[in-house]
């Protein structure tokens, strides 16, 4: 008997670790000999811990599990009561176009075997049989655009590293997923972690770069321990060192972060690789030209390096057929905070937020109207039902003075307070700066009291914060403080009414 | 106590192990503090001589990141998710219940050294927050009933 429970943070925060106990026990105890995978999870968190059962039929899903459930698992499987038919039938699954995560949640993630029965390593095979240049080409050709949330062209990134003249060369994996309501980075290395190798040591092909480094945030205890792992393994079976025995060399590292948000930038991530504070620099020089000890480095997040073994497997052509306008490909929505349906689901861009958020998460888990969804993090916008018609797409949410970042999704019912939340978008900000630039680290101290103010009835501190906003946004080196503006000013724009209350009452 | 000899001795153990590393600071840190619970501050002169920097850059780096201590926690640390998607879901009243059930404020230890509360901005556990993490255990879902709960457990 095959039974598949997830590993999944998230899993294994719902009980998973215990579902798995007890099933172990009741197989000891009923003689029955059980093979128990711990995989990735399938994205539906709502239904988690959700295991699977394989039969003649197919994989058999059930869930969300609870101790009382495993017995049943032994018994009659069609009248067990969390019995939820076929895993691959089921429309949360079926309606998704899963590139990126097409293995997660299916394999043992730390099954090279069955990584490479469901396609693994054909994309690295390829590139194997190509130079630098056409690799580069190819990944530009696919339209593939940063994950992380900035959306520069990979391939252009690329390109000028593996231009670059340097005795030695670095890929860097940012893996400092800090944005909440984000969690695809944590998935995908939980899931499948040879996905992300795979992608690393093609860039290395790409660029001529020797040694990749993955920098995973110490929130993230699992995806640590699932990488660390697979990197042995990869470096054992030959697909790190000499690579497939092509006689090209990479070997990668993983490295823990330190619980500091700002690493999640760039520069600041390269600084604490080496060993610094995570202080932003200033660029240029680009990371490209001078990154990881100075030297020419790539930096790319999980989501983009996951994404490169598909577009050589299948072809750019295939990548670049989903998608709209200059988005192309797929994205791994992540869909939380107040909802009814939260996980992970893989689309190609284009569907409207209103589609996602009343489609697929079916509204809030309080039952409560949508009053407001922030889209791409702590740093992204407020977006209130008036603009549900915005279609997910990197220039369609600028257009509308947001952004999509990394594709996290918060869901706020009716009960929330736009003020509360504009003031902890600078509370945030205050507790996390590196301190490197004046409007951040004073600014943002400077923007909790003057939301306090506006709190206590003072409407004349709105156009102070609306300036003060505007210095943050133009006068800092990072993201962190020039994105912060945007859940503060769409909170003020979108929802004044909570920035008046007080007001009122006082009259 | 510690005394300063054996400690730097531990340290000295850990250097070794982390030669020729590119930009091993971070993960000697992480070392001293998994092997110490906190990062001594005999230690800091040790490293830095290690890794040639000043006394003042080894200091700023490990004060720099929130998961490096000064001083040793309690028994049992108990950080909860404070972050956005977990306020949609109620984290502030469960923060606040925690608090007043423990009497802690943030970064606090109780008197009895049994417990520290601290904050921690994103488990990844987005979709079934409020999440926390006690002693490196993951939860979900977590409301004022398993505070309770875990705080009777953990006292």
């Amino acid at each position: 008997m095959k039974i598949y429970l997830p590993l999944d943070s998230a899993a294994v925060a719902l009980g998973a670790d215990e579902i798995a106990e007890a099933i172990l026990a009741q197989a000891e105890a009923k003689g029955v000999s059980v093979d128990l995978v711990r995989n990735g999870s399938r994205g539906m968190v709502w239904l988690e811990p959700l295991a699977e059962v394989v039969t003649d039929r197919g994989r058999l899903a059930f869930g969300p599990m609870t101790l009382e459930d495993v017995p049943a698992l032994f018994g009659d499987l069609g009248s067990h009561a969390k019995a939820l038919g076929l895993t691959e039938d089921l429309p949360w699954l079926k309606a998704q176009s899963r590139l990126t995560f097409a293995r997660v949640g299916v394999i043992d993630p730390l099954s090279l075997a069955d990584y490479k029965g469901q396609g693994g390593l054909s994309g690295l095979a390829k590139a194997l049989t190509m130079d630098k240049t056409a690799i580069v080409a190819e990944v530009t050709a696919s339209g593939l655009r940063g994950r992380g949330g900035a959306g520069f062209p990979t391939g252009i990134k690329w390109k000028t590293v593996s231009e670059a003249t340097a005795d030695r060369k670095y890929i860097v994996c940012n893996a400092d997923e800090g944005d909440s309501a984000t969690f695809a980075d944590r998935m995908l290395m939980e899931g499948d972690p040879f996905t992300l190798i795979e992608g690393m040591v093609i860039a290395g092909l790409a660029c001529g770069a020797t040694k990749g480094f993955v920098y995973i945030r110490s929130e993230y205890p699992v995806a640590v321990g699932v990488m660390q792992e697979a990197v042995e393994i990869a470096r054992a079976e030959g697909v790190l060192g000499n690579v497939l025995g092509s006689g090209q060399i990479f070997d990668m590292e993983v490295r823990v972060g330190a619980g500091a948000y700002v690493c999640g930038e760039e520069t600041s991530l390269l600084n604490s690789l080496e060993g610094k504070r995570g202080v932003v620099r200033a660029k240029p020089p680009l990371p490209a030209l001078q990154g990881f000890m100075g030297k020419p480095t790539v930096v790319n997040n999980v989501i983009s390096l996951a994404s490169i073994p598909v577009i050589f497997e299948k072809g750019a052509e295939f990548y670049k057929s989903f998608g709209l306008g200059r988005s192309r490909g797929t994205i791994p929505l992540q869909i939380a905070g107040n909802v009814k349906h939260g996980g992970l689901y893989e689309i190609a861009f284009g569907l409207t937020l209103g589609e996602i958020v009343d489609g697929i998460a079916g509204g809030t888990a309080s039952g409560r109207p949508v009053k407001a969804v922030q889209v791409g993090g702590p740093l992204g916008a407020y977006f209130p039902r008036a603009l549900f018609g915005t279609p997910f797409g990197y220039e369609e949410f600028a257009g509308k003075d947001g952004l999509i970042g990394h594709a996290g999704l918060t869901v706020f019912d009716d009960s929330a307070d736009m003020l509360a939340q504009a003031r902890f978008a600078m509370e945030f900000c205050a507790i996390e700066s590196c301190g490197k630039c004046t409007p951040c680290r004073i600014g943002a101290v400077r923007g909790v009291e003057t939301v306090d103010r506006i709190a206590k009835g003072d409407a004349s501190a709105i156009p102070l914060l609306t300036d003060l906003c505007a210095t943050m946004k133009a006068g800092s080196l990072c993201a962190l403080v020039g994105f912060t503006p945007y859940p503060v000013l769409s909170a003020l724009t979108h929802f004044p009414d909570d920035f008046n209350r007080m007001k009122e009452a006082a009259e | 106590m510690l005394d300063s000899a054996s400690t730097i001795a531990r340290v000295d153990e850990i250097l070794t192990r982390h030669q020729g590393m590119e930009g091993a600071l971070l993960p000697i840190l992480h070392a001293i503090q998994a092997e110490f619970g906190h990062v001594p501050q005999a230690a800091l002169p040790v490293v830095a001589k290690a890794m040639n920097i000043s006394g003042a850059e080894a200091h700023g780096v490990m004060s720099f990141y929130h998961d490096f201590r000064e001083a040793p926690a309690g028994r049992h640390v108990l950080k909860l998710c404070r972050a956005e998607a977990c306020q949609a879901v109620g984290a502030d009243r469960v923060a606040e219940h925690a608090k007043s059930v423990l009497g802690l404020d943030w970064h606090e230890t109780a008197k009895d050294g049994s417990v520290t509360l601290e904050p921690i901005f994103c488990l990844g556990l987005c979709a079934c927050g409020p999440a926390a993490i006690v002693d490196g255990k993951l939860m979900g879902r977590v409301d004022a009933a398993k505070i309770d709960a875990l705080v009777g457990a953990l006292k």
